[in-house]
Protein backbone atom coordinates (compact mmCIF):
# COMPACT_ATOMS: atom_id res chain seq x y z
CA UNK A 1 0.00 0.00 0.00
CA UNK A 2 2.84 2.36 0.82
CA UNK A 3 4.34 1.71 -2.62
CA UNK A 4 1.18 2.88 -4.38
CA UNK A 5 0.94 5.92 -2.10
CA UNK A 6 4.56 6.75 -2.89
CA UNK A 7 3.92 6.45 -6.63
CA UNK A 8 0.97 8.84 -6.33
CA UNK A 9 2.97 11.29 -4.22
CA UNK A 10 5.95 11.21 -6.62
CA UNK A 11 3.60 11.96 -9.51
CA UNK A 12 1.87 14.79 -7.66
CA UNK A 13 5.09 16.44 -6.51
CA UNK A 14 6.71 16.09 -9.94
CA UNK A 15 3.68 17.73 -11.54
CA UNK A 16 3.90 20.46 -8.90
CA UNK A 17 7.55 21.03 -9.86
CA UNK A 18 6.52 21.37 -13.52
CA UNK A 19 3.92 23.99 -12.50
CA UNK A 20 6.57 25.86 -10.52
CA UNK A 21 8.90 25.76 -13.51
CA UNK A 22 6.12 27.21 -15.67
CA UNK A 23 5.62 30.04 -13.20
CA UNK A 24 9.39 30.58 -13.06
CA UNK A 25 9.58 30.96 -16.84
CA UNK A 26 6.30 32.83 -17.24
CA UNK A 27 6.17 34.96 -14.07
CA UNK A 28 5.22 38.51 -14.98
CA UNK A 29 7.26 40.11 -12.22
CA UNK A 30 10.56 39.41 -10.52
CA UNK A 31 8.91 38.61 -7.18
CA UNK A 32 6.79 35.93 -8.88
CA UNK A 33 9.99 34.21 -9.94
CA UNK A 34 11.40 34.38 -6.42
CA UNK A 35 8.18 32.84 -5.09
CA UNK A 36 8.39 30.10 -7.73
CA UNK A 37 11.98 29.25 -6.73
CA UNK A 38 11.00 29.22 -3.05
CA UNK A 39 8.13 26.83 -3.76
CA UNK A 40 10.41 24.66 -5.89
CA UNK A 41 12.81 24.26 -2.98
CA UNK A 42 9.92 23.20 -0.73
CA UNK A 43 8.72 20.65 -3.29
CA UNK A 44 12.25 19.29 -3.71
CA UNK A 45 12.47 18.82 0.08
CA UNK A 46 9.22 16.86 -0.09
CA UNK A 47 10.60 14.77 -2.97
CA UNK A 48 13.82 13.98 -1.08
CA UNK A 49 11.89 12.84 2.01
CA UNK A 50 9.63 10.61 -0.10
CA UNK A 51 12.70 9.14 -1.80
CA UNK A 52 14.16 8.42 1.64
CA UNK A 53 11.00 6.51 2.57
CA UNK A 54 11.18 4.53 -0.67
CA UNK A 55 14.83 3.62 -0.21
CA UNK A 56 14.35 2.90 3.47
CA UNK A 57 17.36 4.91 4.66
CA UNK A 58 17.54 7.96 6.90
CA UNK A 59 20.59 9.20 5.00
CA UNK A 60 18.68 11.75 2.94
CA UNK A 61 17.46 13.90 5.84
CA UNK A 62 20.71 15.84 5.91
CA UNK A 63 20.22 16.67 2.23
CA UNK A 64 16.66 17.82 2.95
CA UNK A 65 17.84 19.97 5.85
CA UNK A 66 20.58 21.53 3.69
CA UNK A 67 18.00 22.28 0.99
CA UNK A 68 15.73 23.93 3.56
CA UNK A 69 18.52 26.15 4.87
CA UNK A 70 19.87 27.12 1.46
CA UNK A 71 16.38 27.81 0.15
CA UNK A 72 15.64 30.17 3.02
CA UNK A 73 18.96 31.98 2.77
CA UNK A 74 18.79 32.38 -1.00
CA UNK A 75 15.19 33.69 -0.94
CA UNK A 76 16.00 36.24 1.76
CA UNK A 77 19.20 37.28 -0.03
CA UNK A 78 17.37 37.76 -3.33
CA UNK A 79 14.55 39.80 -1.73
CA UNK A 80 17.08 41.90 0.14
CA UNK A 81 18.96 42.50 -3.07
CA UNK A 82 15.76 43.82 -4.67
CA UNK A 83 14.86 45.93 -1.65
CA UNK A 84 18.25 47.46 -0.86
CA UNK A 85 20.39 46.90 -3.95
CA UNK A 86 22.88 45.02 -1.79
CA UNK A 87 22.89 41.75 0.13
CA UNK A 88 25.19 42.62 3.04
CA UNK A 89 25.53 46.30 3.85
CA UNK B 1 4.29 -3.52 10.35
CA UNK B 2 0.64 -3.59 11.32
CA UNK B 3 -2.09 -2.81 8.83
CA UNK B 4 -3.29 0.27 10.72
CA UNK B 5 0.22 1.75 10.77
CA UNK B 6 0.65 1.11 7.04
CA UNK B 7 -2.74 2.70 6.31
CA UNK B 8 -1.89 5.80 8.34
CA UNK B 9 1.50 6.18 6.65
CA UNK B 10 -0.01 5.74 3.17
CA UNK B 11 -2.73 8.30 3.93
CA UNK B 12 -0.16 10.80 5.18
CA UNK B 13 1.99 10.32 2.07
CA UNK B 14 -1.03 10.80 -0.21
CA UNK B 15 -2.08 13.90 1.76
CA UNK B 16 1.40 15.38 1.49
CA UNK B 17 1.57 14.80 -2.26
CA UNK B 18 -1.93 16.17 -2.81
CA UNK B 19 -1.26 19.35 -0.84
CA UNK B 20 2.04 19.94 -2.65
CA UNK B 21 0.15 19.62 -5.92
CA UNK B 22 -2.64 21.96 -4.81
CA UNK B 23 -0.13 24.55 -3.61
CA UNK B 24 1.64 24.64 -6.96
CA UNK B 25 -1.65 24.59 -8.84
CA UNK B 26 -2.63 27.71 -6.89
CA UNK B 27 0.71 29.23 -7.83
CA UNK B 28 -0.14 29.05 -11.52
CA UNK B 29 -3.92 29.62 -11.30
CA UNK B 30 -4.27 32.60 -8.97
CA UNK B 31 -4.31 36.02 -10.65
CA UNK B 32 -2.05 38.24 -8.54
CA UNK B 33 1.16 37.91 -6.54
CA UNK B 34 -0.51 38.83 -3.27
CA UNK B 35 -3.02 36.00 -3.77
CA UNK B 36 -0.33 33.69 -5.11
CA UNK B 37 1.59 34.07 -1.86
CA UNK B 38 -1.17 32.13 -0.09
CA UNK B 39 -0.91 28.97 -2.17
CA UNK B 40 2.61 27.68 -1.39
CA UNK B 41 2.08 28.05 2.35
CA UNK B 42 -0.21 25.03 2.15
CA UNK B 43 2.54 23.12 0.38
CA UNK B 44 4.97 24.14 3.13
CA UNK B 45 2.88 23.29 6.16
CA UNK B 46 0.68 20.40 5.07
CA UNK B 47 2.60 18.98 2.09
CA UNK B 48 6.06 18.76 3.62
CA UNK B 49 4.52 18.26 7.07
CA UNK B 50 2.56 15.22 5.89
CA UNK B 51 5.62 13.69 4.22
CA UNK B 52 7.73 14.33 7.33
CA UNK B 53 5.21 12.79 9.74
CA UNK B 54 4.82 9.82 7.36
CA UNK B 55 8.58 9.27 7.26
CA UNK B 56 8.82 9.63 11.05
CA UNK B 57 6.11 6.96 11.53
CA UNK B 58 7.68 4.74 8.85
CA UNK B 59 11.11 4.69 10.46
CA UNK B 60 9.51 4.32 13.88
CA UNK B 61 7.69 1.24 12.59
CA UNK B 62 10.63 -0.32 10.71
CA UNK B 63 13.65 0.59 12.87
CA UNK B 64 11.80 0.87 16.15
CA UNK B 65 13.41 4.15 17.18
CA UNK B 66 12.15 7.72 16.90
CA UNK B 67 14.26 9.96 14.69
CA UNK B 68 14.60 13.66 15.41
CA UNK B 69 15.75 14.88 11.97
CA UNK B 70 12.18 15.25 10.70
CA UNK B 71 11.17 17.45 13.61
CA UNK B 72 14.25 19.58 12.94
CA UNK B 73 13.30 20.05 9.28
CA UNK B 74 9.64 20.82 10.01
CA UNK B 75 10.48 23.29 12.79
CA UNK B 76 12.97 25.01 10.50
CA UNK B 77 10.40 25.25 7.69
CA UNK B 78 7.67 26.52 10.03
CA UNK B 79 10.03 29.19 11.35
CA UNK B 80 11.29 30.38 7.98
CA UNK B 81 8.05 30.30 5.93
CA UNK B 82 6.59 33.54 7.41
CA UNK B 83 9.94 35.32 7.04
CA UNK B 84 10.23 34.48 3.34
CA UNK B 85 6.56 35.37 2.73
CA UNK B 86 7.06 38.72 4.44
CA UNK B 87 10.20 39.45 2.43
CA UNK B 88 8.54 38.54 -0.87
CA UNK B 89 5.49 40.69 -0.07
CA UNK B 90 7.70 43.60 0.91
CA UNK B 91 9.78 43.30 -2.25
CA UNK B 92 6.54 43.24 -4.25
CA UNK B 93 5.25 46.37 -2.48
CA UNK B 94 8.45 48.22 -3.29
CA UNK B 95 8.63 47.02 -6.88
CA UNK B 96 5.07 48.20 -7.64
CA UNK B 97 4.46 51.51 -5.85
CA UNK B 98 0.93 51.79 -7.31
CA UNK B 99 -0.12 48.85 -5.12
CA UNK B 100 -0.35 51.44 -2.33
CA UNK B 101 -3.70 52.65 -3.68
CA UNK B 102 -5.24 49.20 -3.18
CA UNK B 103 -3.94 48.70 0.37
CA UNK B 104 -6.48 48.94 3.16
CA UNK B 105 -6.52 52.25 5.07
CA UNK B 106 -4.52 52.36 8.27
CA UNK B 107 -7.06 54.52 10.15
CA UNK B 108 -4.39 57.01 11.23
CA UNK B 109 -2.67 60.09 9.87
CA UNK B 110 0.37 58.19 8.65
CA UNK B 111 0.24 55.62 5.84
CA UNK B 112 1.83 52.20 5.60
CA UNK B 113 5.19 52.40 7.28
CA UNK B 114 6.97 50.37 4.62
CA UNK B 115 6.53 53.33 2.26
CA UNK B 116 7.74 55.98 4.73
CA UNK B 117 11.29 56.35 3.51
CA UNK B 118 10.28 56.64 -0.13
CA UNK B 119 7.55 59.25 0.49
CA UNK B 120 10.02 61.23 2.63
CA UNK B 121 12.44 61.31 -0.27
CA UNK B 122 9.62 62.17 -2.64
CA UNK B 123 8.51 65.34 -0.80
CA UNK B 124 11.65 67.40 -0.36
CA UNK B 125 15.13 66.07 0.19
CA UNK B 126 16.38 68.74 2.61
CA UNK B 127 13.37 69.54 4.78
CA UNK B 128 11.67 67.45 7.42
CA UNK B 129 8.03 66.58 6.75
CA UNK B 130 5.38 68.03 9.07
CA UNK B 131 5.06 66.55 12.51
CA UNK B 132 8.29 64.61 12.42
CA UNK B 133 9.86 66.61 15.26
CA UNK B 134 7.28 65.59 17.87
Amino acid sequence: MIDHALTFAFLAVSLALVFNLWRLAQGPTLTDRILAVDTMVINVISLIILFGIQEGTTMYFEAALLFAMFGFVSTVAYCRFILRGDVIE
Amino acid sequence: MSFIMELVIALLIVMGGAFSFVGSLGLIRLPDLMTRLHAPTKATTLGVGGALVASMLYFLATDGKLSIHEILISVFLFLTAPVTAHFIAKAHLHQNPDVERHLSPTGRDCGWSTYDRRSHHATEPGSQPDGSEQ
